[in-house]
C-alpha cells in the first residue's frame, strides 16, 4: 500500500431486492475503502452477498427491483445518486469489471477486437485507427501474443485463458482507478488461474489502480489480496489485513470456513473437516435483528450474542462484527 | 484385492468433414491409460479441463464406447458392456456407480426420494416394502439426512443435500466402487467438508472404493490414497500420494502442483516466485517430456508405488530425476 | 463452405429419387383420373379403354415410372390433361405470380414482424408489448380467407384504394411502364394480406430472443464498459437475436413459391395454390406430379439455405 488515500468509500450501503411488495436486503450495513493500489478481497459463501455489492458498486442491478440505500463515493460524488447516463460515464472509464464467464461474458458475434475497442469509443476521442492500435497494445499488454490475429477472432475461437485476458483487457481499456473482478478465475484450471491471477498483479504495479477482488476461493485470497472483508448473509463480518486473517481470525464464521479447508498434515491421522451446521436462510427468511451466524453455532450460549452487533476495530485495520468472537469456541472444544 | 481392472484404456472420437462426411481425424480423449483399482481405496485421478478425465470415469460406467483396450471385472472381461441386460454382467452393472457435480440433473424431479433411493434397490434386491424402507431411511441417516425427507421431492432439498441425495442413491445398490466426477466442485466450501465428511463415512462402513475425479488438487489430497495426473489423455504420473505431492517427477505434474493457490500469505512472495521458477522450466524442458507428437510417454517405474512418463531413451534425465 | 454445399447436394439426389418414387405412386393410386368427369359417361368403354391404354396407363407402375423419369431428365415433364398445355408452360406462368406475390408478402412480413419483435422484447410488459401480443393472437387465430375478405371489402370495396381482382390489367399493353406499375400496384393488397398472416411466430420468436439476449452475461459485460442503452440493443442484443431469424430464412424462400390458395381465389390472383388444389381436383397427375416434385426440392434448398445463411450470422457456425 504505498499510499492511503481512499479511492472509493461505501458507507452504509444497503442493497435490497423485492420480493411482491417487500424489499428484503442481500447486502446489509456495508461499509467498507479502497485504497489506491491495493487488492481488497471480499470473500463469501454463494447467498453472502458478495456479488449483489460487485453489482450495485458499477450500478447494473436491475433498478426497478433493486433499492440501494446508503452511499458509494467515488471522487466526491455519490454514485448511488447517478442516473443512467452520467453511471455510463463511469462505468468503463472509472471501473472497469472483470466477470466470472469469459465465454458468457463475450459477444459471440463480434470480433474480440471490436468488443475492447468499444470501450474506446464511448470513453475517448481517439479516431478509429488510433482506437484500433490501443486494442492491440491491450491485448499485448494482458499477455496475447499475436494481437494482430486474436483481434480479428471471436470468443469461441480462443481458448478459456486468452477468452478471459480479453475480457481482462476490456475492463483495462480506458485504465481505470478502479477494478472490480467477480470471480475472475473460477472458470479457469489451476495454472490458467494462477497466470491469470499473476496478469491483474502485474496490471495493478503498473496501473496503481484498487482491485475489488470478489472470490469464495480462499486460496486465491491467500495469494493475491491485501485486505480482506468476510461477507456472511449481506453483512460483512470480518475485515482484517491478509495476513491476520488467515493467522489470527476472530469472528466465528471466519473461523469455522477456514476449519473447513480441506487440508491434511503430513502424517497426521486424516480428521473429520469441520462442517458448519445448518444452511444460510434465505433471504426472505433471514433474521433482521441480532446475531446472523447465531442459529449456526447452536452450542454457543444466548448470552455471547449481541442484539445488534456492530462492526468494530479491535486492532488497528481489524474489524469484527459483534461480540461473539470473545466467546467461540468449536462444539466438542473446551470452553474459554 | 483387485477388482476392476484397465488396460491400455482408449476413447477416442471421430472428427467427421469433407464432401461425405467420413472421418478425418480423432480425438484422443483416452489413449492408452492402465488402471488396477482394489477394494477400500480411494484413487484420484486429476486433470485439467480436457485431460480425459471424465472420459475414463463415463468409459467404466458405459456413458462412452471404448474404442480399444480392456475392462476386465474380477476377471472376466466387460468391455463395453456396462449397460447390457445380460445377467453375467449384472454384478458389474451393480457394482460400479457413479456421481456427478450436478446431482440435480441425475435425480428425477417426479419421483419422491425414496423412490428415487429405492430404485438401484429394487433392480438388484428382493427387499419387501418394509425393508426397503428401512434401507432407505438408514441411507438417508448415513448422509445425514432425517427420515422425513423420503416423502419430499429433489427440488425442496438445497445443493449440498441433493449431493448427498446422490451418494446415497449410488450407496442403495450396495456398490464396490462409486466413480465421483468433480462432486464438490459447485458447492461452497463448508457445504463440501459435509459432503466429503460423508463420502468418507460411507467408505468406512461399505468398505467401497472410490475414483474421484476432480480438477482441485486439495481435495484429491485429501481424499485420495493414490492418485494419478492426466494430461492429454494419458497419465503422466501415478503413485500414492505422499509420492505425488512430496516427490514430483514430471514437469507437468510440479506445474500443476506449483500452481495450486496456497493458504499462507506470509509465504506468498516465495510461491510466486517458485511457481515461475517451475513454469520457465516447463516452457523450457517440456519437450523432454512429450515425444515428438506431443504424446505423453508410457509410464516408467520410478520407485515403489510411483510410475512417471518419462522418455525411455531419455536414461540421464531420469536418473537426474531419481536424485 | 463449397465443400458442404456440394455434400448437401449429392445427398440430395437420392432424397429427390425417394421422393419422386413416393409421389409417382401415391399420384398412380389416385382415385379416378383425369377423364373421369371429362368425358360423357355415354361414350363406350372400350373407346376409354384404348385412349387410357394410348396414354400408358395401363402398364406396370414401374414401367411408367421409367418413362416417366425418362421424360423429366429431358425436361419434358408432361402436358396438362385438363388444359392441353405443357406443365412446365402451366407452371412457368403461376409461378412468376406466387414468386411476386411470395416477396411482397415476406417483405411486408419482415416490415412488421421485426420491429413489433424488438420493440415488444425491448419494452417487454408495456403497452406496445401488450398491444403487439394481442396483435399476435388475432393474426395467429384469423383464417386466411376472413382476413383476405375483410381486406377486400375494406381497401378494396369500401375506400376502393386497390383493385381487389386479378395479377394484371389485360387491357393494358405489356412491357410499358404503366404496365408494370399496375402489376406492382395489384400486388400490394394480397401481398399485405399474407404479410399480416406471416407476422405472428417471427414476432414471437424475436420477441422471446430479445427478452433471452438481455438477461445474457455479454450485455452485462456492455453495461459495464459504459455503453449506452440505445448502442446495446443495437449492437448487442438485436444482433445476437436476429440468428433465429436467419435460420428461418431458407424456410421462408421455400414457401415463396408455394402461394396461398385462399388468398389467390379470392384475390383472383393466378398463383401455384390455386393450380395444385385444381390439378389435385380434377386428378392432373402430370402436374400434381411436377408441383409435388418441385415443392420437395424447394424445402431441400430451403434448408441448405438455411443453414448457409446461419452460418454467415453466425460465426460460431461453421460449415465446411
Amino acid at each position: 500500500m504505498a499510499t492511503e488515500e481512499n479511492l472509493l468509500e461505501i458507507n452504509n450501503l444497503e442493497v435490497g431486492f423485492r420480493f411482491g411488495d417487500e424489499y428484503h436486503n442481500a447486502v446489509d450495513d456495508v461499509s467498507i475503502t479502497l485504497k489506491k493500489n491495493e487488492i481488497l478481497a471480499i470473500v463469501g459463501e454463494s447467498g453472502s452477498g458478495k456479488s449483489t455489492l460487485a453489482t450495485a458498486i458499477i450500478g447494473l442491478h436491475d433498478p426497478l427491483n433493486t433499492k440501494v440505500k446508503g452511499e458509494i463515493l467515488y471522487k466526491g460524488l455519490d454514485l448511488t445518486k447517478l442516473n443512467e447516463k452520467l453511471y455510463n460515464r463511469i462505468r468503463g472509464n472509472d471501473i472497469g469489471m472483470i466477470f466470472q464467464d469469459p465465454l458468457g461474458s463475450l459477444n459471440p458475434v463480434m470480433t474480440v477486437g471490436k468488443q475492447i475497442e468499444e470501450s474506446l469509443i464511448y470513453h475517448t476521442d481517439l479516431k478509429e485507427n488510433a482506437r484500433q492500435e490501443e486494442v492491440l497494445k491491450l491485448l499485448d499488454q494482458v499477455g496475447i501474443v499475436n494481437p494482430q490475429r486474436t483481434a480479428k477472432q471471436y470468443p469461441h475461437e480462443l481458448s478459456g485463458g486468452m477468452r478471459q485476458r480479453v475480457v481482462i483487457a476490456i475492463a483495462l481499456a480506458n485504465k481505470p482507478p478502479i477494478i472490480i473482478a467477480d470471480e475472475p478465475t473460477t472458470a479457469l484450471d489451476v495454472t490458467i488461474q494462477a497466470q491469470i491471477l499473476d496478469l491483474m498483479n502485474d496490471i495493478q504495479d503498473e496501473t496503481n489502480s484498487g482491485i475489488i477482488l470478489i472470490t469464495h476461493d480462499l486460496g486465491v485470497v491467500a495469494e493475491t489480496a491485501d485486505r480482506v472483508a468476510v461477507m456472511y448473509a449481506g453483512q460483512i463480518v470480518e475485515e482484517a489485513p491478509v495476513d491476520i486473517l488467515f493467522t489470527d481470525p476472530k469472528h466465528p464464521y471466519t473461523r469455522s470456513l477456514l476449519n473447513s479447508i480441506p487440508q491434511e498434515l503430513e502424517g497426521e491421522e486424516v480428521a473429520e473437516l469441520h462442517v458448519i451446521q445448518g444452511t444460510v436462510p434465505s433471504l426472505q427468511a433471514l433474521p433482521r435483528t441480532g446475531d446472523r451466524f447465531k442459529n449456526r453455532i447452536p452450542w454457543m450460549p444466548d448470552e455471547v450474542f449481541d442484539e445488534d452487533p456492530q462492526l468494530a476495530e479491535i486492532a488497528p485495520g481489524h474489524k469484527v462484527r459483534g461480540n461473539s468472537w470473545k466467546h467461540f469456541y468449536f462444539e466438542g472444544e473446551e470452553e474459554k | 484385492m483387485s477388482f476392476l481392472e484397465l488396460k491400455d484404456l482408449k476413447v477416442h472420437f471421430p472428427i467427421r468433414g469433407g464432401i461425405f462426411n467420413t472421418i478425418q481425424d480423432w480425438v484422443y480423449a483416452v489413449d492408452g491409460v492402465d488402471m488396477i483399482i482394489e477394494e477400500g481405496k480411494t484413487y484420484g485421478l486429476v486433470g485439467e479441463s480436457g485431460s480425459g478425465k471424465t472420459t475414463i470415469g463415463k468409459a467404466i460406467i458405459g456413458l462412452e464406447g471404448v474404442t480399444g483396450g480392456q475392462v476386465t471385472y474380477n476377471g472376466v472381461d466387460v468391455t463395453n458392456k456396462a449397460r447390457s441386460r445380460r445377467s453375467e454382467y449384472a454384478d458389474y452393472n451393480k457394482d460400479i456407480q457413479m456421481i456427478f457435480q450436478d446431482s440435480t440433473s441425475s435425480l428425477n424431479p417426479k419421483k419422491r426420494i425414496k423412490d428415487i433411493i429405492a430404485e438401484p434397490m429394487r433392480n438388484y434386491f428382493n427387499y419387501t416394502n418394509d425393508q426397503e424402507k428401512n434401507e432407505v431411511i438408514r441411507l438417508l441417516e448415513i448422509v445425514g439426512l432425517n427420515e422425513e425427507a423420503i416423502y419430499r421431492y429433489p427440488h425442496e432439498f438445497s445443493g449440498g443435500q441433493r449431493q448427498r441425495l446422490g451418494v446415497a442413491r449410488a450407496v442403495a445398490s450396495s456398490p464396490k466402487l462409486i466413480i465421483a466426477d468433480e462432486p464438490t466442485s459447485a458447492l461452497d466450501l463448508s457445504v463440501q467438508a459435509q459432503v466429503l465428511n460423508f463420502m468418507r463415512r460411507i467408505q468406512e462402513e461399505y468398505g467401497l472404493s472410490y475414483l474421484f475425479i476432480s480438477h482441485d488438487l486439495s481435495v484429491v489430497k485429501y481424499m485420495a490414497d493414490d492418485i494419478a495426473i492426466m494430461h492429454r489423455g494419458r497419465f503422466v504420473e501415478r503413485g500414492s500420494k505422499e509420492k505425488i505431492f512430496n516427490n514430483p517427477q514430471h514437469i507437468y505434474t510440479r506445474r500443476l502442483l506449483s500452481a495450486i493457490p496456497q493458504i499462507d500469505p506470509l509465504n506468498r512472495e516465495q510461491h510466486k516466485a517458485e511457481r515461475r521458477a517451475v513454469e520457465k522450466e516447463y516452457q523450457e524442458q517440456q519437450i523432454h517430456y512429450y515425444s515428438e507428437k506431443g504424446r505423453v510417454y508410457d509410464l516408467q517405474t520410478f520407485d515403489d508405488q510411483h510410475w512417471v512418463a518419462l522418455n525411455p531413451n531419455d536414461k540421464i534425465k531420469q536418473s537426474e530425476g531419481g536424485n | 463452405m463449397w465443400k458442404t454445399v456440394l455434400r448437401r447436394l449429392l445427398t440430395m439426389i437420392p432424397q429427390i429419387i425417394l421422393l419422386s418414387i413416393i409421389v409417382f405412386v401415391v399420384a398412380q393410386n389416385m382415385p379416378g383420373d383425369p377423364f373421369t368427369g371429362m368425358i360423357d359417361p355415354n361414350v363406350d368403354p372400350a373407346q376409354i379403354e384404348a385412349l387410357r391404354e394410348a396414354a400408358g396407363w395401363n402398364d406396370p407402375v414401374p414401367v411408367q415410372y421409367v418413362r416417366w423419369v425418362g421424360n423429366v431428365l429431358q425436361g419434358d415433364f408432361g402436358r396438362s390433361y385438363a388444359q392441353q398445355v405443357p406443365v412446365t408452360t402451366l407452371i412457368g406462368g403461376r409461378a412468376a405470380n406466387s414468386l411476386r406475390l411470395g416477396i411482397v408478402s415476406t417483405f411486408f412480413t419482415y416490415l412488421i414482424a421485426l420491429p413489433f419483435g424488438m420493440f415488444a422484447g425491448r419494452f417487454n410488459n408495456s403497452w406496445f408489448d401488450k398491444f403487439v401480443m394481442i396483435y399476435n393472437y388475432i393474426s395467429y387465430a384469423i383464417p386466411t380467407f376472413v382476413l383476405a375478405l375483410l381486406m377486400v371489402f375494406i381497401f378494396g370495396y369500401r375506400l376502393g384504394w386497390f383493385p381487389t381482382f386479378g395479377s394484371k390489367n389485360v387491357t393494358m399493353t405489356a412491357g410499358t411502364a404503366e404496365y408494370y406499375w399496375d402489376m406492382f400496384y395489384r400486388l400490394l393488397l394480397p401481398g399485405f394480406t399474407g404479410g399480416i398472416l406471416g407476422t405472428a411466430s417471427t414476432t414471437q420468436t424475436l420477441r422471446s430472443e430479445v427478452i433471452d439476449a438481455k438477461t445474457q452475461d455479454y450485455v452485462r459485460t456492455a453495461r459495464s464498459k459504459g455503453v449506452p442503452e440505445g448502442k446495446i440493443y443495437a449492437k448487442h442484443i438485436f444482433r445476437n437475436a436476429l440468428l433465429p431469424i436467419a435460420s428461418s430464412f431458407g424456410f421462408i424462400f421455400s414457401s415463396l413459391l408455394s402461394g396461398s390458395v385462399f388468398i389467390e381465389q379470392i384475390f383472383a390472383f393466378n398463383g401455384m395454390g390455386d393450380l395444385f388444389i385444381t390439378s389435385i381436383n380434377g386428378r392432373d397427375y402430370s402436374v400434381v406430379i411436377t408441383l409435388t416434385l418441385l415443392y420437395g426440392i424447394l424445402a431441400i434448398i430451403g434448408s441448405l439455405i438455411s443453414d448457409i445463411a446461419l452460418s454467415l450470422a453466425d460465426p460460431r457456425i461453421r460449415i465446411d
